[in-house]
């Protein structure tokens, strides 16, 4: 084979990223496109009208997406307590020792965990507990959904904020001490300055996998599609009313369910993206 | 008063210390208390006819519950469904990934390079329930039907990115000196990629894949529109077909079927585990 | 009164890696107040461990052990705070760190705020240009005190730190190898600035740059596998070198 021909075929075989990419916009688009057109796109949006009578359709996405930003933010506030004493524990107090590892190896398989098997734990552990404690009557919700989340993600969070609590250069820590202070001061004057866009980066990618989780959420939020007026209150994310309802929909609910897949497709392109950037900023400085 | 205030603050930094490692050791709790409770609840399904059967009817489960004997059949259906579905995406995605992986290796400051890197970041974030309507869409809607090809097709989709991204780092970080030696001796590219760069990138990409496989096995949102499920154990690929995730979701929403749960997460839940950590021994070993 | 001069001694000082190997072994010698005093010695030979042992640096790492005393102003370090040791001992690193999320002008004050001191707004003034002043950075800074302090040179950067250090009013500053790292018309200006400094506060220099020694130190010490060889007057060691060793290393024979 010539270099040429071997030239060709590398070029052929990065062109299926592009292929897929475009497929995937293309594809969400057009179908998307009916929902859209019927009720406007802003419309779309506004609405919390989720009603499939026939004669009288009305879909709108509000709930959902309110639903969607809800668990991912409480996701979000549940996990930093976690993972960032876990980044701290991994990356600076015992950085490279026997425990650190022990304790990654715990983090990565948190992060194996298939889904379902989440959602199967919080549903039949978790709910009793929340029903027990008296926090919402039926267990499911919003609140629920957003803890089991919260574990999901803290391997993710954790993992990458300890890489950037690690690259502290020993330098500033020891000129920190140096002048007399103490690890807790280091840590809060020097390496939380100095790592913070990297850490601050790593939860922005732990939203982007929040927000499209699917299995977990579906099983705990309590499928109602009204917005959620409390945490305790049950709800749908867009995720999971595309998991409920995208198997028995046609026609215009089908549309509408795309059209959701679509817009949950670009805020996560959207967090991903500006989380990268972050991230290949914070690497280089 | 000086004393005083150095006593407080090396208080503060103990109780910090400590608090930290609490925090961090919590998060051992649910990592036990969900491996604890598939173990429990789940260790007693498993026999021999849970692995060689396929799912019962509702009927038939409904039956043995009234009659207070153990639920028949298991999850034979599910596992030749994960494993035909998983071996297509396998076939195909492996060699396409390590191709993509290595132009994008080869070529990183190519334009054109750079926008395919972006596309991989873009699609191994997208959610996995996209990845099932855009095949629905594509392959679903076309063939008029559910199947395993439709299944397979958004497995390979979901591992692309992984293997993709693990090829081209294990290709870069390998030395510059290697590929030099190799194009020296007046092998062409090609020939030295083949012969030299791969095969010295073996353990990195081969752990690439066992995690992308890992990842994808247990994952059921883009397969409910696509590969739909099935009672039977089938080796067609053009007809509808289960996988484990599959049944655990169909068992959690059948109440006769409950008892089954926890005899098939615990077989998901070993098999992504065990998959996980071999994929990390052999990165270390390969490390070193 | 002659206790008062010793404003350090070291007493039979050991400090080891792990248990078959000491990387200082048994180093006694006094430092005299508002000197310079320059360590010397081939790589691997100790000085910097000795130098660190005072800041208790290796506080910081497990597995290493100082044994013996070293006398602050006859308090013995070892048995004391770390955090008030190195309140009173500043150091300076081989390479130039000046925090790089802080300003110029937080970054002289940073020990202050390490150790959650709050200063006056006058305070904080007086004590950055006190400080910048006598490290002679404050004419070249003056107008950028809230720019961040990595914008600036090596050299700059270096005598910032050094800046830092002082803010604390330590009574011993202690600087590991401060000049290898930059060009020689900074090291000359560090050197320059040494020899005003020593009036307030004393100096203990590693270095391994013969030339640099015999500048600026009036006394030495030549270290060599851990051992202090020798300890005394500079002009004399260069002289008159007492150790065949000294001698050795001296002329350009080892090391």
């Amino acid at each position: 084979m010539n270099d040429k021909l071997y030239k060709i075929i590398l070029f052929v075989a990065a062109l299926i990223m592009p292929i897929v990419c475009g497929g995937v916009v293309y594809a969400l688009v057009t179908d998307a496109y009916d929902a859209f057109e019927h009720f406007g796109f802003l419309k779309f949006l506004s609405s919390s009208e989720w009603s499939y009578t026939e004669g009288n359709e009305q879909y709108g996405a509000l709930p959902f997406i309110t639903g969607t930003l809800m668990t991912t933010l409480l996701a979000l506030i549940f996990c930093i307590p976690f993972s960032l004493p876990v980044a701290l524990f991994v990356g600076e107090y015992f950085k490279g020792t026997k425990v650190a590892s022990v304790l990654s190896t715990v983090t990565d398989l948190l992060a194996g965990i298939p889904s379902i098997i989440y959602g199967l734990w919080g549903f039949y552990t978790l709910r009793p507990i929340i029903m027990v404690l008296n926090i919402s009557p039926q267990g499911s919700g919003v609140l629920t959904a957003s803890l089991v989340l919260s574990i999901m993600i803290i391997p993710y969070a954790a993992s990458l904020s300890a890489e950037f609590i690690k690259m502290v250069p020993n330098d500033l820590k020891e000129g920190a001490y140096s002048l007399g202070a103490t690890r807790a001061e280091v840590i809060r004057k020097v390496v939380f300055p100095v790592a913070g866009s990297g850490i601050f980066s790593s939860y922005i990618l732990a939203i982007g996998r929040a927000l499209g989780e699917t299995m977990t959420v579906t099983m705990l939020i309590g499928n109602t599609n009204n917005i959620p007026n409390s945490i305790t209150s049950t709800g749908n994310s867009m995720a999971s009313i595309i998991a409920n309802q995208f198997g028995e929909a046609d026609g215009l609910r089908l549309s509408s369910l795309i059209a959701i897949g679509l817009i949950l497709f670009l805020i996560t392109a959207l967090i991903n993206m500006i989380g990268k950037i972050m991230i290949k900023r914070a690497r280089i400085a | 008063m000086n004393k005083l205030k150095i006593k407080h603050r090396l208080a503060q930094d103990r109780l910090m210390l400590w608090g930290i490692c609490l925090l961090a050791a919590l998060t051992a709790v649910p990592l036990l208390a969900i491996l604890g409770e598939v173990l429990l609840r789940g260790y007693d399904q498993l026999s021999w006819s849970f692995f060689t059967e396929p799912t019962p009817t509702a009927y038939k489960a409904m039956k043995a519950i009234e009659a207070d004997e153990p639920i028949p059949g298991g999850i034979a259906n599910g596992i030749v469904g994960t494993m035909i579905m998983l071996g297509m995406a396998v076939v195909v995605a492996v060699p396409l990934g390590i191709l993509c992986g290595a132009f994008l290796a080869e070529n990183s400051k190519n334009r054109f390079a750079q926008f395919v890197s972006y596309l991989t970041d873009l699609l191994q974030g997208t959610p996995s329930v996209i990845i099932g309507i855009i095949t629905y869409i594509w392959v679903v809607v076309p063939m008029k039907g559910y199947s395993a090809i439709a299944g397979s097709v958004a497995l390979c989709i979901m591992m692309l990115p992984l293997i993709i991204r693990s090829t081209e780092e294990t290709l870069k970080i390998l030395p510059a000196s290697l590929k030099e030696a190799g194009l020296a001796l007046g092998g062409n590219k090609a020939r030295v990629m083949m012969k030299i760069q791969l095969p010295a990138a073996f353990g990195g990409i081969f752990t690439g894949v066992l995690l992308a496989i890992s990842r994808v096995i247990g994952e059921m949102a883009p397969l409910m529109f696509t590969a739909l499920g099935c009672s039977l154990i089938r080796f067609s690929i053009d007809k509808p077909i289960s996988a484990v995730p599959l049944l655990i979701w169909e068992f959690f929403n059948d109440p006769n079927l409950q008892e089954l749960i926890w005899g098939a997460s615990l077989f998901l839940l070993l098999f992504v585990l065990t998959l996980n950590i071999t994929a990390k021994y052999i990165a270390k070993k390969w490390n070193q | 009164m002659e206790s008062i001069t010793r404003i350090l001694e070291f007493k039979k000082t050991c400090v080891s890696y792990t248990k078959q190997t000491m990387a200082v072994k048994y180093v006694s010698a006094a430092i005299e107040k508002n000197t310079i005093t320059a360590i010397m010695g081939p790589s691997g030979c100790g000085k910097s461990t000795l130098l660190r042992a005072v800041n208790l640096m290796h506080n910081l790492y497990q597995n290493i052990r100082v044994d013996g005393e070293i006398l602050l102003n006859g308090e013995n370090i070892l048995s004391m705070e770390p955090i008030d040791v190195r309140r009173r001992v500043g150091m300076v690193f081989q390479r130039p760190a000046p925090f790089p999320t802080m300003s110029i002008y937080d970054n002289v004050l940073s020990g202050f705020a390490l150790n959650g001191i709050k200063l006056s707004k006058a305070e904080k003034d007086a004590t950055v240009e006190r400080c910048l002043r006598s490290v002679a950075l404050w004419d070249e800074v003056k107008d950028v005190l809230n720019k961040k302090g990595t914008f600036l040179s090596g050299g700059q950067q270096q005598r910032l730190c050094i800046a830092r250090a002082l803010a604390m009013k330590p009574d011993v500053l202690l600087m590991d190898e401060p000049t290898s790292a930059l060009d020689p018309i900074a090291t000359k200006h560090i050197e320059e600035l040494l020899l005003q400094l020593q009036k307030e506060v004393t100096i203990l220099i590693v270095t391994h740059n013969m030339g640099q020694a015999k500048r600026i130190s009036s006394k030495s010490m030549f270290m060599y596998l851990g051992e202090l060889v020798e300890y005394g007057d500079t002009e004399t060691m260069f002289s008159k070198p007492s150790d065949e060793r000294t001698k050795a290393y001296l002329t350009g024979k080892m090391g």
